[in-house]
């Protein structure tokens, strides 16, 4: 008996997904043969922007290409025009930068656990995440004077600085998180529910994940073992990181790579607090970028990268964003091919998609 | 493999009460360094424009000519870059959010004083 093929429009609004992500599902019966992605509901034009604003005054708009790992694309596009004017940004600057940097992670992947175990339907475990998520945010607002748009970038250094009593203080507060988030993530590592909706789920083999250019978590669930941090930008050169990495390729290895890389971000901020040097937080900026730098950061959803052109006026020529979520949509799309209907919604999680971040 | 893991949590936080709040009627917690909106003290304004060269949502206007200074509330970001800009450090980020518009103008204008624009005229 032959089966008819059907297309399911999936998105751009639908009660599961956070994202607004468009997916044209074709569909045999209940199994899905092809997803055909399309984006384009979302985009604002902050790429263009870099040609009518100073410089300096772009990083604002840099913070806002995504709402979730807004300080790390700040990170980028300040090391960006830094490497170009050739400015040495002070070594604390550096440290306060890896340690806000770790915060925004740990505050997009408890708010991804949480959204994760929505689309499973595990409201208690999803309310939990999200209950341990509001400290890291507090946190975040004490620091620095926002919730999820820090505002504390710039070129040359950072705006605000930690006293090391407060760094004290907060390490302090980590340690209790860390302990409810170990709980938490357990929860993730054993539970039946999870296990069930998670195992085998939404395969991508390791030579997909390579071919496909999957970056990320994404990658290294697959077992890749790829982390930009350890090419050493900010202060991870001085610290001890290693790759979390699980060879499953399905979407529970993906959630547990990010559980796990929850508490190795604590681990972070603890060896940068310990190591901290004092001084600055700043040095002073003049005259114009002139050249070009391509500009690497590990955001949450993995690489990202800012490619900056300048030609030594005020407004810069060029910054091209490729965010983790444009790099991971092909290999997303080979994950969907086969699977069932009712499992697309907690694969197209799993790759964190940020369509805001995608389009710009 | 486990059915209830979720049990310890759960035992932990049942006596706990509520991590939420009850928004409005018990405030939210603000801390020193929480940026809420821009205030400025228009008596030490000189009105330069600096501010409204660097707000990067184009939300300040200043007229220098009939000394006025305004501000969009809708189009604010609450970045900061006016107060760091701002020479005579008569703009400042309080640490309470704007409270929610239910009538009138979205803008708010404030005048300069007489005093002030004696002073600059003199300098």
């Amino acid at each position: 008996m032959s089966s008819r093929r059907i297309v399911v429009p999936f998105g751009p609004q639908h009660p599961v997904l956070p994202e607004p992500i468009h997916l044209d599902l074709v569909l045999e019966d209940e199994h899905v043969v092809e997803a055909i992605p399309s984006i384009g509901y979302v985009h604002r034009g902050l790429e263009r922007l870099v040609e009518k604003r100073d410089y300096k005054d772009f990083v604002y708009i840099a913070e806002r290409i995504c709402g979730i790992c807004s300080f790390i694309h700040s990170v980028a596009y300040c090391q960006g025009i830094e490497n170009i004017m050739n400015l040495e940004v002070p070594r604390r600057a550096d440290y306060l930068r890896t340690i806000w940097s770790e915060y925004s992670r740990l505050h997009s992947h408890l708010l991804w656990l949480g959204l994760f175990a929505d689309a499973m339907g595990f409201e208690n475990l999803f309310m939990n995440s999200w209950r341990l998520r509001e400290k890291v945010l507090d946190a975040m607002e004490e620091t620095t004077g926002g919730r999820v748009i820090q505002g504390v970038c710039k070129v040359g250094g950072v705006r605000k600085d930690i006293s090391n009593s407060k760094l004290s203080e907060m390490v302090k507060d980590l340690d209790i998180l860390s302990s409810e988030m170990e709980d938490l993530c357990n929860v993730f590592f054993d539970d039946d529910t999870v296990r069930h909706r998670t195992k085998g789920v939404g395969f991508l083999s390791k030579d997909d994940a390579y071919k496909l250019g999957a970056v990320g978590p994404t990658a290294r669930g697959c077992g890749i073992s790829y982390d930009v941090r350890k090419t050493g930008y900010a202060a991870y050169n001085d610290l001890d990181i290693a790759p979390v990495v699980e060879t499953g390729g399905d979407c529970y290895s993906r959630c547990n790579v990010r559980a796990k890389e929850l508490l190795q971000s604590v681990d972070i901020i603890r060896q940068a607090v310990a190591n901290i040097p004092d001084g600055d937080v700043d040095v002073k900026v003049k005259g114009n970028p002139n050249g070009e730098y391509f500009s690497r950061v590990e955001q949450p959803r993995g690489e990202c990268i800012h490619y900056i052109k300048a030609n030594g006026k005020k407004n810069i020529q060029r910054d091209r964003v490729r965010t983790p979520t444009s790099a991971n949509i092909p290999a997303l799309v080979k994950m969907l091919a086969g699977c069932e209907m009712a499992d697309v919604p907690v694969i197209v999680l799993t790759i964190d998609p940020c369509i805001g971040c995608a389009e710009r | 493999m486990q059915l209830f893991s979720i049990t310890k949590i759960l035992l932990k936080t049942l006596g706990r009460g509520p991590s939420t709040l009850r928004y409005p009627s018990e405030p939210a917690k603000r801390y020193e360094n929480s940026r809420g909106q821009v205030e400025i003290n228009i008596d030490d304004c000189i009105f330069c424009g600096l501010c409204r060269m660097h707000c990067p949502a184009d939300a300040i206007t200043v007229d220098k000519s009939s000394a006025t200074w305004s501000i969009d509330r809708f189009r604010c970001i609450s970045c900061n870059s006016c107060v760091e800009t701002c020479p005579k450090s008569c703009l400042k980020l309080n640490n309470v959010y704007h409270e929610p518009v239910i009538s009138g103008p979205l803008v708010e204008s404030f005048k300069g004083t007489p005093k002030a624009q004696a002073e600059k005229s003199e300098e």
